[in-house]
This record gives structure tokens, C-alpha cells and sequence, in this order.
């Protein structure tokens, strides 16, 4: 049995009326990158500071590394290490000497944490800055820097809300890789939440995604699609050419092409605009379509099938919700 | 006489030796020294506590209060030396209790010492704490504390310890200073019930002052910009010293008795005024000051003239100015520790999140 870092049940918070996390229920298992993705407000970064235990859980229970967090708040803490969403440091203090604080905090001798403080600062890319007072740091710095923060108690698991808030792309680019090798050199979980969709599909093994206070699916990015739209998952793009006049072929009107089209096994919806074409379909069709499109006498441009990126799941998510509240209006 | 004992105090002085600077700059490197082979080190708190203090010393807010709080003693410790010098010869029985007029007599150009120091204290207490809370919230270093595994009463506790020892240490060094230049100046030193008497009214300076230094605390736990907080308590600081007697006067000019009235309705009259000042603590203070640091002071309320009756005058010893004082040193515990109550309750139920 695979051992668990983080295990939530029946989560829930309110405040007041509003119920911020509502009866969450989560799993994530050793050496997982986790993605928490969902949009402002939505809950992720109450349901950390509940796994932190920075705020009351109103009913549910939160075990990191097997341990209650309600019960042994500072148990949990030794062992996760939290970069909250725009970290602060003391702007009169050094890097290092913040790293060294931070280290002193969690009963590390000064010696050693000068060490080890050394060791991370470089590990961070930030060895040429560590005597610099923290004010004169750029955004990215600080990031890094938090990083360093994170990792200097030698966390089982770490927690980073919105990391990459702020960050140039090249600055999210690099940050995002130094999560990933950090965490794959030293075996850390790590939970990332986000609502940057593009950052959460570039590093991470799963992903949970998270609206009102609620997991609407989690798993693969793949098979989160499947989760949350049972049918019409594959879109296939594509633009027909028609060929020289020339050739004594026989040529269907391209009004005829879509009609077969549509009359394909599985395939619900076909919009043609200026020989661009975009099929809807339950299962993947694309062989078939450019077996009609070529049998039809037109050439075949370009046919892409395209993938389901996050950000599709997102959007489409929304559309349906809207209209899902429309209806019931 | 005098002569001889102050060239005694002065060769002593120049033949101390000053503990080297390095060991000044890091008060706790002398300890590490001595303790790196048992694996020494402090502990989260302490390491808190250090970094409390390390900030108040370097912070100019600091500096610029004590830099005023010094000069202003010092100004008022040679004006009252200048003025002593001349009567000490001629006052007998007022020279009893010499060094106690150092601190509170003066030639009247500048405020006494005690007087600075009740005026400053406070100022110097909210200067210390209105930004305890709210500057590491707003600073988003609070969430980064408290994802480390340390209580959530450490950073509190920190910083109110932190403010105490800085306080003790800046009215230890005031006192002492005072002391010194008279011992100096004058050349006689104080008698043992004048020093426990001068020690006594430092402590309950550092209750006094503390409180005001919990009270910020508080303020700064509640309110998310420092500014308010420093606002509110300079606003609260301001209610006491002037609002608060007005408002008193004009409810006493009500109950005034007139002239001719019966002694009883005086002494209920004077009994009230007595009482109405009671719950200011600067009021509480005072009190506390003129009966420590003058031992004639017999009683703080009215009296009645049964109760004077017999009275041999003389001063009291410090055990019994102390008892006079107790309840007046009881409330203004109560207060201190009614603030740091409030203060933590406030504190260990809240969400901590990065930035407000």
C-alpha cells in the first residue's frame, strides 16, 4: 500500500453563512506533486491553512504524514514546510540570516543551520545574493528565497500557495523546474495550488479541481476530462483544400462533406467556417475523417486532434456551469 | 570629606575595566563560548526573544526615543545637582533622604526625573509595541512564523518578554546613571533605604511602562495597520492625562459641597475624587512614585482629623510606604495583565494568513 502524505475527510469551513470548504474530501500519496487548481476564492488557500492548522476545521479531520493537525499542530509543522501566498521576510535581515532564523525556529543548532542554510541558498541559485539585505531582493529572489525557507527544516511534504504569483514567465519557468527536481531528489510531496493552468499541467502528477469549496474531479489531466464531461471529449480541427479544377474528379459540394460528417459513428457536431473545419465527437474520429475528406475529392491542409489542455477544462467547466444556472433560472 | 570620597569614586572608575566591545555587540557569544562543547543552543523561543531585542535595539524609533528620555534625565539630574549642591549644606531634615531628591526635586526650570519618566514612559511603552502584531501581519512574516513549529504564543510572549527586558534595561540604566552622578557629584553615598527604595520605584516603573507596552500589544494584535494601533494608544495615552481629569472636574464641580457644608459631605466629596482618579493609570502611578520615592507621603486618600490625630510626623519606612501603595500596585498589575489577556485571547483564536 502506497503511504499517504496528506489525507483529508469531510473537510468543511464556513465563515459565518459562506462556506469556504464544503465536505472536501482528499488524498495525496508519498512523492506526489499535487495541483491544486481552482479560481480566486475558491478554497485552496483555506483548506492549507486548515492542513496547517493556522485556522479552526469546523467538522472533517486533516492528517499530514498520518498525524491529526487539529491534535499536533506543531508535530505537522515540523514537518511541512508552507510558503504562503506572497511570503514576507524581514526586510532588514539578510537572506541568509533570515534562513538562519527560520532554521533556529525549528530547534536546528546555529552552526548547522549556517550549514545547511549555505547549502540551500545555493541549491536556490542565490549564494552571490545571501549577504544582501532581502528588501533590495527582485520578485523572483523572494520566490526562490521562500523556496530556500521551505526546504531548510528538511520537510516530508511542502505546501506552496500561488508560488508563482508575479513571476516573469521565464522566472515561473525556472521556479517550477527547481520544484520539480527538488522534490524528485528528496522524495518531498508537495502540494501546489494555483489558478494558473498552464503551471499546474506542466509539473504536476495529479490535480484536484477546486470551485466553491468543492473537489470537482481529481486524477490525471487526462483523465480529468473524462471526469467531468462524460461524452464529447475529443475536438478534431482541420482545413480542406480543394484541388485544381483540372483534375476530372468527382467533387460533393463541401455543404454534402459535413452532412457525412455529422453522420459519422460518434461524432455530435461539426461548424465549418471558410474550410475550416472543427468535429465534436465521443471517441476519436480523426482516421475516418480524413479517409471522407480525401474520398470526397479535397485535400487535407492540416488535421490536428486536439488534446484537452487544463484550460479548456476550465472554460468549459464555466460555460456549463452558466448555463447550468441559466436553466435554472 | 566630600572631596576625598570623590577622587576615591574617580580613581575607581578609571581602573574598571570595560568588557571588550565584541562581547557588548553579541550578549549571547560569551555563553555559546563557554558552552560549544556541550552542543549549546537556544532554544526557538530564546531565539525569538534575541531577535526581538536585537530589533529594538537597532531600530531607530528606539534610539530616537531613548535618545530623548536620556537627555531629558540628564538635563533634569544637573539642574537638580546644581540647585542640591547649594542647599545641602543648609537642609537637614529633607537631606534624610538625599538621593531620593534626585530624582524627585528640581530648581523648577525643568520637570523632575520622575515626572519625565512618568510622561515618557508611556510614550516609550506604545513606541515599543504598536507595531508587534500588526507590522510582522502586514509584512506577511507572521504566516512564515507560524508554519514553523513553535506555539502560536511564542511570537506574543517574544515580544512582550523582548519589550520588558529592553524597558528594565533602559530605566535599570537610567536609575542607576542617577545614582552615579550624585554619588559622583555629591560624593555620599546612599543609604541602603534610599538604594532598595530607588530599586523598588524602578521595578514598578517597568510595571507601569509595560503596562502601556501591553496595552500597544493589544492594540496592535487588533487592528491590521500599525497606524491605528500607534494612533489608539497615543489617543488612550492623551484620554488619561488630559480629557480624563476635565471630565473628572466637571462631574466633581456637581458634587461640589459649599463652604459651610457638613464635614461629612466634605469628606464624601473628597472621598469621590479620590476614587474618580483611581482607574487612570498614570493616577495610579503617581501615587505609587510620591509614596516610594518620598517617605513623608503617609496617606493618598483624604484623611480625617481623627486620623491624623497622633500622628507623630516623620517618615515611614519603605515596608510600610509599599503597603500604602499596595492596592495602587495591585490595580496597575491588574491592568498589564488584563491587556496581555486580551491580547492573546484575540491572538490564539485568529486565522493567520499571509498579508491581512
Amino acid at each position: 500500500m502506497v503511504e499517504k502524505s496528506i489525507e483529508i475527510v469531510g473537510l468543511t469551513k464556513k465563515y459565518g453563512d459562506h462556506v469556504a470548504v464544503d465536505n472536501l474530501s482528499l488524498s495525496i500519496e508519498k512523492g506526489e506533486i499535487f495541483g491544486l487548481l481552482g479560481p480566486n476564492g475558491a478554497g485552496k488557500s483555506t483548506t492549507i491553512l486548515m492542513l496547517l492548522g493556522l485556522t479552526d476545521v469546523d467538522s472533517g479531520s486533516v492528517k499530514v504524514c498520518g498525524i491529526d493537525t487539529t491534535r499536533y499542530p506543531l508535530e505537522v509543522k515540523r514537518r511541512v514546510g508552507y510558503l504562503p501566498e506572497d511570503v514576507g521576510f524581514y526586510n532588514d535581515y539578510s537572506g541568509l540570516q533570515n534562513l538562519i532564523y527560520i532554521a533556529r525556529l525549528n530547534n536546528i543548532p546555529i552552526e548547522s543551520a549556517k550549514k545547511a542554510a549555505l547549502e540551500i541558498l545555493s541549491e536556490v541559485g542565490l549564494s552571490d545574493v545571501k549577504d544582501k539585505k532581502v528588501i533590495s531582493y527582485s520578485r523572483g529572489m523572494r520566490q526562490r528565497l521562500g523556496l530556500a525557507d521551505v526546504l531548510i527544516k528538511n520537510p516530508d511534504v511542502i505546501i506552496l500557495d500561488e508560488p508563482t504569483l508575479g513571476l516573469d514567465p521565464e522566472g515561473v519557468k525556472n521556479f517550477l523546474q527547481l520544484i520539480v527536481r527538488l522534490s524528485r531528489k528528496k522524495g518531498i510531496t508537495v502540494l501546489f495550488s494555483s489558478h494558473h493552468l498552464h503551471q499546474i499541467q506542466q509539473v504536476c502528477d495529479r490535480v484536484g479541481l477546486f470551485v466553491k469549496g468543492k473537489l470537482l474531479a481529481e486524477g490525471k489531466i487526462s483523465s480529468l476530462a473524462e471526469q467531468l464531461f462524460s461524452k464529447n471529449t475529443f475536438t478534431i480541427e482541420g482545413a480542406i483544400t480543394s484541388m485544381p479544377k483540372d483534375l476530372e474528379e468527382v467533387v460533393i459540394p463541401i455543404n454534402e462533406v459535413v452532412k457525412k460528417m455529422n453522420q459519422l459513428d460518434g461524432v455530435a457536431e461539426v461548424g465549418l467556417s471558410d474550410k475550416r473545419f472543427v468535429a465534436v465527437s465521443e471517441k476519436d474520429v480523426t482516421a475516418e475523417l480524413s479517409r471522407l475528406i480525401v474520398k470526397s475529392g479535397y485535400g487535407l491542409n492540416h488535421l490536428s486532434k486536439k488534446e484537452y489542455g487544463l484550460d479548456d477544462i476550465y472554460h468549459q467547466y464555466f460555460q456549463e456551469e452558466k448555463k447550468h444556472d441559466q436553466k435554472n433560472v | 570629606m566630600i572631596k576625598k570620597m570623590y577622587k576615591t569614586g574617580i580613581s575607581k572608575l578609571t581602573g574598571m575595566k570595560f568588557p571588550e566591545w565584541s562581547t557588548m555587540v553579541q550578549p549571547f557569544s560569551v555563553l555559546r563560548k563557554s558552552n560549544t562543547k556541550n552542543d549549546f543552543h537556544l532554544s526557538p523561543f530564546q531565539v525569538m526573544v534575541q531577535k526581538e531585542i536585537a530589533d529594538h535595539i537597532r531600530n531607530w524609533r528606539f534610539i530616537i526615543l531613548f535618545a530623548i528620555i536620556l537627555l531629558a534625565c540628564m538635563g533634569t539630574l544637573f539642574s537638580t545637582l546644581s540647585d542640591s549642591l547649594k542647599t545641602l549644606g543648609a537642609n537637614n531634615s529633607e537631606s534624610a533622604f538625599f538621593f531620593l531628591n534626585l530624582f524627585t526635586k528640581s530648581d523648577g526650570t525643568l520637570p523632575s526625573f520622575f515626572v519625565f519618566v512618568g510622561f515618557l514612559g508611556p510614550l516609550f511603552g506604545i513606541g515599543l509595541g504598536f507595531d508587534a502584531i500588526s507590522s510582522e501581519q502586514n509584512g506577511g512574516t507572521l504566516s512564515r512564523v507560524m508554519a514553523q513549529p513553535v506555539p502560536r504564543d511564542y511570537i506574543l510572549n517574544a515580544k512582550f518578554l523582548a519589550g520588558i527586558i529592553v524597558i528594565s534595561v533602559m530605566l535599570f540604566s537610567l536609575s542607576f546613571l542617577v545614582m552615579g552622578a550624585g554619588l559622583i557629584a555629591l560624593g555620599i553615598p546612599p543609604t541602603a533605604e534610599e538604594f532598595l527604595r530607588i530599586i523598588v520605584y524602578t521595578l514598578l516603573s517597568i510595571v507601569y511602562i509595560s503596562f502601556w507596552l501591553n496595552l500597544s500589544i493589544l492594540f496592535s494584535v487588533r487592528f491590521k495597520q500599525s497606524a491605528t494601533s500607534a494612533l489608539t494608544g497615543i489617543a488612550v495615552w492623551l484620554f488619561f492625562t488630559i480629557f480624563y481629569p476635565l471630565i473628572v472636574n466637571l462631574i466633581l464641580k456637581g458634587f461640589e459641597p459649599s463652604q459651610y457644608a457638613s464635614p461629612n459631605a466634605i469628606y464624601v466629596y473628597k472621598k469621590l475624587k479620590f476614587y474618580l482618579v483611581q482607574i487612570m493609570p498614570n493616577e495610579l502611578f503617581d501615587e505609587i512614585t510620591s509614596a516610594i520615592l518620598v517617605p513623608s507621603v503617609r496617606s493618598l486618600g483624604p484623611l480625617t482629623m481623627e486620623q491624623i490625630q497622633g500622628a507623630i510626623p516623620g517618615s515611614l519606612p519603605l515596608g510600610q510606604s509599599i503597603l500604602l501603595v499596595w492596592p495602587q500596585v495591585t490595580g496597575l498589575l491588574a491592568l498589564t495583565l488584563l491587556c496581555f489577556l486580551f491580547s492573546y485571547l484575540i491572538f490564539m483564536k485568529r486565522e493567520i494568513r499571509s498579508r491581512g
